[in-house]
């Protein structure tokens, strides 16, 4: 925070003034460049304005802006404050805690809060937090309703299907509890803040930083003060850089930074790319004579065709208040571009297995999240020079059992174990400046989280037949309940859930009934519970590599799934205001931070970067 | 100048929330909801660091009651720029309690403890709209106050203050020890940086309690009842401008 570039930004602004004749000619450059790759001789609107895309270095409105950033020296940074990301920040301070030794432990988070960006089901295994902190209940953990009862359907048109919830099927839910995870990780939070770590919610790491040898030396914070078109505004500054002896990446299920750490170390050489589903979520306050606490409700089936993977979660909560917390998970590997899992979720509510339960309540919180579905064939190399990967980020979510938050945990606990005796030595022992840890992927491969997902690791590749959901039924009936997931085969996945798509031309629209105001809902009206805002005056986050692409592309061939697929609004075609033809708006003050468009946007045009600090979804104990 | 400046910052509901009344109607929900600091407030704050970094003014102190959570709020006007903070601690029912009437006269209270020159307050909170603190505070020390203000500038030792009106703008000068309110068009406020925040963490906040400033805190008023406003209900299109007029005559509004 120099005075003295704030005086200079606003010379230079006169600077630019007089410029403006020079950058008045370098941009008809640009448009011209983009024409020709798009082919169109319609000229392409200019979309992205984000830094990552157009470079600030040749940028003549940032001629003479300081950029320089101040740098802080911890042990340990960690990137998230998730299950994964505050276990580990936990575990490590229980560590030099209990060998009395000093260690800075910083935590960075996207949200304004910890716990305003999680949502979750979710049903918790209690097996991670039992080794976290076995005196938990002691410490007020906000685990109050065990289930009581596990209800599984497949669901038709009108009826329903009973299916018995064996004891040793993956989704049953003895001895679990129905957790609100955001309330789950504000306590994580609090006890990681009494154990001295130093959280920083409300900043985002926005990018990776090297040291010379091509190590991870830390990460940078986002700026601030950057104006929508790209200029930086009068309260611009820089953000803050943390180096670490080692970094923790945590961002959840397909995290922006480790996106980037793929392509630098080459993780993903020997492994499946992962694949993923979107889960919508919604809380309900029901009527209190419907209410069952500790009741567990799930369902496959309708309104999804036999081959496309997903199903729905009914959950009663026992915190007090007749709460449920419901939602529809569905598989990104659909291939209809004209499917939204909104309107699917939104159209399942009025099943007559469902809607009673919903009748004479209020909906009051709404939200959506990607979540893994790759399992063990998808999980990366976890270790590279100067960091690791923890949790969803690199996905170690039982898929069958839809939990992810106990192996998440458990990975975060093992990364504190490997790195721990490294980081407090005397001496660092390192070929590179920053650490490689390649023992925590050892002690991951020794532990119970591997044999899990090992066990499980065919399950969702079975729906992959003719038959689809009744074929992987089969398939769970046979192998995983009698024979334990011991084949010694594993199947594989089908390619990227972005290529899945077929064009529109050979895919029939989906006639969804319209919301009727009571059960089911718009999109707006639900985007605005979710509490999500953005600083207005920002470039947007959702920045396309080529403008030209999604109208050509993605319109073009495939009816503009993005218009569809995003659970809030951000994708619209709008008519040009000439009359002819379309083009995209994005309206990113929506976000609310799922990751669904980098991951299945079919032309892998989307790049989802982090905006500034703070902004995103408001969720409060999703 | 050597001054000595409070400003005063509050804490509630990050503003377009999705606001839930309480099942007995006592209040709103406020359990885990994001909260943050009353925008208004953040433009007092802004505007008490520029007066510091022109050189106008020596010291500026944050201040504000409420129970532990207050000291985030804190944190962050620190983090902006101020020197120290002092958390007036109160909590429970009696921090549901707490109005301008008593907040003021904490501030009274404060000023004159720390020999201030300058009060400056958000123009009024987001929870209450109130728009009362500011104006008790000036009443309770017979200070001259300069409210909504939109400029603010020093005259030699007078305060010149550009006040946003209903008619318009209304420039005034008043004397100092004064109180001042901020409007929206103040300033920008600056973000508060990361490494601001750290440095923040060693800025010092007292703790005091409203007896120890020799305060009464208890309520004049008591809140009766708390409901959601009325649902909207649809409107009825019509075809003439004769329809219009029968349909007014017959609800009897016309």
């Amino acid at each position: 925070m120099l005075p003295a570039s704030r005086y200079s930004s606003q010379a230079h602004r006169c600077i630019r003034a007089l410029q403006t004749r020079q950058t008045e000619h370098a941009v008809p450059q640009l448009y011209t460049a983009l024409q020709r790759r798009a082919c169109s001789s319609l000229s392409v609107p200019r979309i992205t304005t984000h830094y990552t895309i157009h470079s600030r270095d040749k940028d003549p409105r940032w001629e003479g802006i300081e950029m320089e950033r101040f740098a802080d020296e911890a042990d340990v940074v960690i990137v998230g404050g998730g299950p994964a990301g505050l276990s580990a920040a936990i575990r490590l301070k229980q560590l030099a805690n209990e060998h009395e030794k000093e260690l800075r432990v910083c935590l960075v988070e996207k949200a304004s809060q910890i716990g305003a960006h999680t949502l979750s089901g979710a049903c918790l295994e209690p097996s991670a937090l039992n080794e976290l902190f076995p005196d938990w209940k002691e410490r007020g953990a906000p685990l109050n309703t065990e289930v009581t009862e596990d209800v599984f359907s497949i669901l038709t048109e009108k009826h329903r299907i009973p299916v018995p919830m064996l004891p040793g099927l993956p989704m049953q839910n003895h001895g679990n509890y129905i957790v609100r995870l955001g309330n789950f990780v504000r306590w994580l939070g609090e006890q990681a803040e009494e154990l001295g770590v130093e959280l920083y919610p409300g900043y985002a790491a926005s990018e990776v930083l090297f040291h010379e040898d091509g190590s991870v030396k830390g990460i940078a914070t986002n700026d601030v003060g950057i104006a929508k078109d790209g200029s930086p505004k009068d309260v611009f500054e820089r953000g803050m850089e943390l180096h670490a002896k080692v970094t923790l990446f945590g961002e959840g299920c397909h995290g922006h930074l480790a996106k980037q750490l793929y392509k630098q170390f080459n993780l993903r050489e020997n492994c499946e790319p992962q694949t993923y589903a979107i889960g919508l979520k919604e809380l309900w306050m029901i009527d209190e004579k419907k209410w069952r606490p500790g009741r567990v409700e799930h369902s496959v089936g309708w309104p999804l065709n036999r081959n496309t993977y997903g199903g729905s979660f009914l959950y009663h909560l026992n915190e007090g208040e007749p709460l449920v917390a419901l939602g529809f998970v569905i598989g990104l590997d659909y291939s209809n571009p004209y499917l939204s899992p909104f309107r699917e979720f939104q159209r399942w509510k009025h099943h007559p297995f469902v809607a009673p339960t919903l009748e004479g309540g209020n909906r009051i919180a709404y939200g959506a999240r990607a979540l893994n579905e790759g399992g063990f064939q998808s999980i990366p190399k976890l270790t590279f020079p100067g960091g690791l990967l923890i949790g969803c980020s690199p996905g170690f979510m039982n898929v069958p059992k839809i939990k992810g938050t106990h192996t998440a945990m458990k990975s975060g606990m093992l990364a504190a174990e490997a790195i721990f005796p490294q980081v407090v030595a005397e001496e660092l022992d390192s070929e590179t400046a920053g650490l490689h840890i390649p023992e925590y992927a050892e002690n991951l491969k020794n532990s119970w989280v591997w044999k899990e997902l090992r066990a499980v690791r065919n399950i969702r590749p079975s729906f992959h037949n003719y038959f689809g959901l009744y074929g992987g039924m089969v398939y769970t009936g046979i192998f995983y309940w009698i024979l334990r997931g011991k084949e010694p085969w594993t199947l594989k996945h089908c390619g990227t859930d972005a290529d899945q798509l077929k064009p529109a031309k050979d895919c029939t629209p989906i006639d969804y009934p319209k919301p009727d105001g009571k059960i089911s809902f718009d999109l707006l009206s639900s985007v605005a519970l979710s509490g999500t805002n953005h600083e207005g005056d920002q470039p947007a986050h959702l920045t396309l590599r080529d403008d030209g692409v999604p109208v050509a592309r993605n319109l073009g061939i495939y009816d503009g799934p993005e218009q569809r697929f995003c659970p809030a609004g951000v994708y619209e075609y709008v008519p040009l205001e000439t009359g002819d033809g379309m083009r995209l708006q994005i309206n990113a003050q929506n976000c609310v931070h799922c990751k669904t468009c980098d991951i299945k946007d079919p032309s892998q045009n989307i790049n989802w970067v982090v905006p500034e600090g703070g902004g995103g979804p408001a969720y409060n104990g999703m | 100048f050597q001054v000595g400046l409070l400003v005063s910052v509050k804490r509630f509901f990050l503003f377009l929330f999705e606001i839930r009344v309480k099942p007995d109607k006592s209040g709103v929900v406020t359990d885990g909801v994001k909260h943050s600091m009353n925008p208004f407030c953040e433009i007092a704050v802004e505007e008490a660091v520029k007066l510091k970094e022109k050189k106008l003014i020596k010291e500026v102190v944050a201040v504000s009651c409420g129970p532990q959570q207050a000291q985030e709020t804190i944190r962050t006007a620190l983090a902006m720029g101020a020197d120290r903070g002092i958390h007036v601690q109160v909590a429970g029912k009696d921090y549901e309690n707490l109005g301008p009437l008593q907040v003021s006269k904490i501030m009274a209270a404060l000023a004159k403890k720390e020999e201030a020159q300058l009060v400056i307050l958000g123009k009024q909170a987001i929870d209450d709209d109130c728009n009362q603190t500011g104006q008790m505070t000036a009443a309770l020390l017979d200070w001259p106050q300069g409210t909504f203000a939109s400029e603010v500038s020093f005259e030699g030792d007078k305060l010149k203050v550009v006040r946003e009106i209903d008619g318009g703008l209304e420039t005034i000068t008043i004397n100092t020890p004064a109180v001042v309110t901020a409007d929206l068009r103040l300033n920008t406020p600056r973000y508060a940086t990361l490494p601001n925040i750290m440095k923040a963490k060693k800025k010092k906040i007292a703790i005091m309690k409203p007896e120890d400033l020799g305060v009464d805190i208890t309520s004049r008023v008591e809140v009766l009842r708390v409901d959601e406003p009325p649902q909207r209900e649809a409107g009825v299109k019509v075809e003439t401008v004769q329809d219009l007029v029968g349909k007014l005559k017959d609800s009897g509004l016309v």
